[in-house]
């Protein structure tokens, strides 16, 4: 049972591992290394929201605290990114068991709005900060390209492996908590509180642990995007269209399901880079409004997810997702 | 100074309030959030704008238009999108919603460029008014007592009217709302309608004093989510307190901490207040 379950998804990683090589092409890769980061946000992201039913409005926040820390440890004094990114990962990760602990008393829209509150805090304040350049935003330095840097100026092929490997980490520990205690303790949360508590786990905390990782997750992913993308400001990373796609592209997929958040943006993000790409550049949001269009058209057409979609017979886990968004 | 700050507090929450009654309205009715109903506002911003620049309307004479004009967007919304997405599981909805709205963003952006515009000379531009010791502007106070008048409306309808009682009916419990005879989908585009009517008018008098873009609507949805929350969610008596709160705390923390923090001192605001009642001041 388990095998067959793992299979399909080491086919589908080994199949986006070799992508770049076949198609040489700059914007194709680009797209991928967008597309890994997105699908791995999503990953993280299901985490607390489809494993735990706890609707986060405001992943931008870890995402941005983790692209924040590593941008100013090497700006000012630096330190490679990569030291930088552990170093993200814990302030993140902190500072997520410090907001949303005193969140999780609260119940469905708002605990939602609640994170979107957080997420829009943080901007607020470091639009406000000088030390980090405030609304200026950062341009990240180039120096040569290295590892140590993590920087690549010849080739995207760098970027696309340190990607694809931080996807997989995120892949491989969603599956090892879906798979393990944590998983059961968390889908039972998501059931229903009162009854988890009532067979004695403790909520809270695991909340708290599916939050914490799911920030952690995110952190790494806003190092890797600062510095491939190598300029941050504080309307880009904490706005509310980031946590809105991380979200839109993991309900799109399939919730709580791993494979979710990767069909997910398999869809949405060559559908919003490459319409980007074709109408952005005319600024008027030619892309964006066709990109607005299509995520109406799919939700009403496929109410479901993909996922959905192709097993509507398992209605199991979708009745059970449904009783907890209705309580 | 004190009151000269709690004054445009005040002033500025009742249009909120109005805002968030309008989000709430869809939210309590149908469990929907409307990632839209910013850029409602935005839409009915425009057309007071359009009305005046246009054909030379002032924004007050246009008001009813507009509120029509958005209702019916609103209307438009439920039976096109709304309709399909209100039974799917999860967040589906607000897939559709949050689509919604970088469509009508982008599109407004694609249409009349992302330029500020400027109602600059209507009936009530550049005029103040004494009130005891505190000075508002004219439009301001349009804005508050347009935004009273249309809240009133609203409570009128929703208590003292049969449609309004079917809505609450359909609030409470659909299937049993159904089976007393009640036309749910009707309901349903009606609440949606009135709720692009509450943010129709509030755009129409907001307008007069702030600059008109395809963001405008960007930052009041946001406070309108927070607004509902705090009131408690399809709570409208809830959304009217919670816009004042709002209001007032975006005023006073603007001029004692700092503008730069206004915003973020609202966001907190609505943690704290969670922490001590976690369905909102007036949810139960």
């Amino acid at each position: 049972m388990k095998k067959s379950k793992i299979s399909p998804l080491i086919i589908i990683l080994l199949v986006i591992l070799v992508l770049p090589f076949i198609k040489a092409d700059i914007n194709f890769q680009h797209m991928l290394i967008i597309f890994l980061i997105f699908a791995g946000l999503g990953e993280a992201w299901n985490l607390i929201t489809g494993f735990a039913g706890q609707t986060s409005f405001g992943h931008a926040a870890f995402f941005g605290i983790g692209a924040y820390t590593s941008t100013i440890l090497f700006y000012k004094f630096s330190i490679s990114p990569w030291v930088g990114m552990l170093v993200g990962i814990a302030v993140s990760t902190l500072v997520a068991a410090f907001v949303s602990y005193p969140c999780f008393k609260l119940k469905g829209h708002y605990f939602a709005i609640a994170t979107m509150a957080i997420a829009e805090i943080t901007k607020q304040l470091f639009i406000s900060w000088d030390y980090v350049e405030g609304a200026t935003g950062i341009m990240i330095p180039i120096v040569d390209e290295s590892l140590a840097s993590m920087q690549f100026h010849t080739s995207k092929i760098p970027y696309f492996i340190i990607a694809y490997c931080l996807f997989v980490i995120s892949i491989l520990i969603a599956n090892y908590i879906e798979k393990n205690r944590m998983g059961f303790y968390l889908k039972a949360i998501r059931e229903s509180n009162e009854a988890a508590e009532s067979i004695g786990i403790n909520t809270t905390v695991y909340k708290l642990y599916a939050m914490m990782v799911s920030a952690a997750l995110s952190a790494a992913f806003g190092t890797l995007y600062a510095q491939y993308i190598l300029y941050i400001d504080p309307f880009m990373l904490f706005s509310l269209d980031i946590s809105m796609k991380i979200v839109l592209l993991t309900v799109l997929g399939g919730l709580g399901n791993i494979y979710g958040p990767i069909i997910g943006a398999a869809i949405l993000i060559p559908l919003s880079e490459y319409t980007r790409i074709f109408f952005g550049g005319t600024g008027k949001g030619i892309d964006l409004i066709i990109f607005g269009a299509l995520i109406v058209v799919v939700a009403c057409f496929e109410p479901r997810g993909i996922l959905g979609a192709f097993k509507k017979k398992r209605k199991v886990e979708r009745g059970a997702y449904d009783a907890k968004a209705n309580a | 100074m004190f009151a000269q700050v709690i004054a445009s507090g005040l002033l500025l929450g009742f249009v909120y309030s109005l805002v968030a009654i309008g989000l709430t309205l869809v939210w309590g009715v149908m469990d929907i959030i409307n990632f839209a109903h910013g850029e409602f506002l935005m839409i009915a911003m425009y057309s007071a704008f359009w009305m005046y620049s246009l054909v030379n309307l002032d924004p007050l004479v246009s008001l009813p238009i507009v509120a029509v004009l958005v209702f019916g967007v609103g209307v438009l919304t439920y039976k096109l999108i709304i309709k399909r997405v209100i039974d799917a599981p999860g967040l589906t909805a607000l897939l559709a919603t949050f689509g919604l709205s970088l469509f009508i963003r982008n599109l407004a952006q694609f249409l009349w460029s992302p330029n500020y515009r400027f109602i600059g000379d209507c009936f009530v531009s550049d005029k103040k008014v004494m009130l005891g010791p505190v000075v508002v502007g004219l439009p301001q106070l349009v804005a508050a007592i347009g935004s009273i008048i249309m809240t009133l409306l609203v409570f009128y309808f929703i208590q003292r009217t049969k449609t309004g009682r079917a809505i609450q009916a359909a609030a409470l419990d659909r299937n049993t709302a159904k089976l007393m005879g009640i036309d749910t989908e009707k309901v349903y585009a009606l609440t949606f309608g009135l709720s692009g009517a509450c943010v129709g008018v509030a755009g129409a008098l907001m307008a007069s004093f702030f600059p008109v873009s395809p963001d405008a609507g960007v930052l009041y949805s946001l406070l309108a989510f927070v607004i509902v929350a705090l009131g408690g969610f399809g709570n409208i008596s809830g959304a009217l307190y919670g816009g004042l709160i709002i209001g007032l705390a975006e005023a006073l923390g603007g001029y004692y901490i700092g503008t730069e923090f206004k915003y973020a001192i609202v966001f907190l605001i609505y943690l704290l207040v969670i922490q001590v009642r976690p369905k909102g001041l007036f949810g139960w």
